[in-house]
């Protein structure tokens, strides 16, 4: 399956959204998700099914003013 | 002082950006006295740590952190950013920031009060950044607000306070609010003078990061915020047209001719 994780193109052999994330490495990371632009809370993210063409986007704490 | 039933001990919120190094960061909120801290959210990728390792310097520092969602220029945008915000950190508070011009980083007003209702209805405890305008505020209160945030200047300008006048009218119209200047200020002088017209606290980023000495900028902007508070607190003078001799004249040698 081809998806966009931060805009770039990811080929992923995921169902949901959890495995997608543990696959790409951000297993145990202190991150948030949304995909197709909405928000996907982590207790949301192993019933998230992902489709072909899906935008995921993954933040992480970082400076703000 | 209290933001949403929190008491703090000080007056200067203090942002994270832009720092020459997380030493130096870390030194500057320590310096600044700041019990509250400014952070946001950026992608990350999955073999990168910066955002891992930012967070861990936050958490051992032990301030109470203040998401933003800057560079948000929509409502759909800054909402979904909020929600994401509120769980990478457990926390309902919020610095609601929705742009409306890229020069300026004017917040869009009419986008911002939007926002605001809709997050303030779902349980988030929002900061604005607003402007100073009175009927604007008005409408963030009714929307849920019960702290303001209005800019002193644009982002990281350093002009201090553009609109004085302005300033002190949303004091005098919200009495009962928390106000914080936020944005703008350049040098510790700047956030007196906020503080001496009776604002709550200052909210500062740049002057101090991007300062020759930021730690020593930071213990400058803390000091001149506490002086800035006891002297509102002493009732200052107010400015007048004429000279008022401050010596007593009653009883002064007659030795002219």
């Amino acid at each position: 399956m081809r998806i966009f994780v931060n805009d770039e193109v990811r080929d992923v052999d995921a169902g949901t959204l959890a495995v997608a994330l543990e696959a790409m490495g951000f297993g145990g990371r202190k991150i948030a998700t949304a995909v197709n632009g909405r928000f996907v809370a982590a207790t949301a993210r192993p019933g998230t099914k992902l489709a072909d063409g899906d935008r995921i986007e993954v933040v992480a704490p970082m400076q703000g003013g | 002082m209290s933001f949403y039933g929190v008491e703090l001990g000080s007056r200067l919120l203090l942002g994270t950006s832009r720092y020459p190094s997380p030493a130096v960061l870390g030194e500057a909120i320590k310096a600044s006295k700041a019990e509250v801290v400014t952070v946001s959210l950026r992608r990350e990728g999955g073999s990168e740590r910066a955002g891992q390792s930012f967070w861990s310097l936050v958490r051992a520092l032990g301030v109470r952190v203040l998401p933003n969602t800057a560079g948000c220029h929509s409502v759909k945008e800054a909402v979904t950013t909020a929600h994401m915000a509120r769980e990478l950190f457990d926390t309902t508070w919020i610095k609601l920031e929705v742009i409306g011009e890229s020069d300026t980083l004017q917040p869009d007003v009419f986008g911002l009060v939007e926002a605001a209702r809709i997050l303030s209805e779902d349980g988030f405890e929002v900061f604005p950044y607003t402007t100073e305008d009175l009927v604007v505020a008005d409408r963030l209160v009714e929307a849920g607000c019960r702290v303001l945030m209005p800019w002193g200047a644009p982002i990281g300008s350093a002009r201090g306070l553009n609109n004085v006048y302005g300033l002190k009218s949303l004091r005098a119209h919200f009495p009962d609010i928390p106000l914080v200047v936020d944005a703008g200020l350049g040098v510790p002088s700047h956030a007196a003078a906020a503080m001496e017209m009776g604002y709550d606290a200052v909210l500062l980023n740049t002057a101090v990061a991007e300062a020759g000495d930021p730690v020593a900028m930071a213990r400058a902007f803390a000091l001149a915020v506490e002086a800035g508070r006891t002297a509102f607190l002493a009732q200052p003078l107010e400015p007048r047209d004429m000279a008022a001799p401050s010596t007593p004249v009653i009883g002064k040698a007659a030795l002219g001719d």
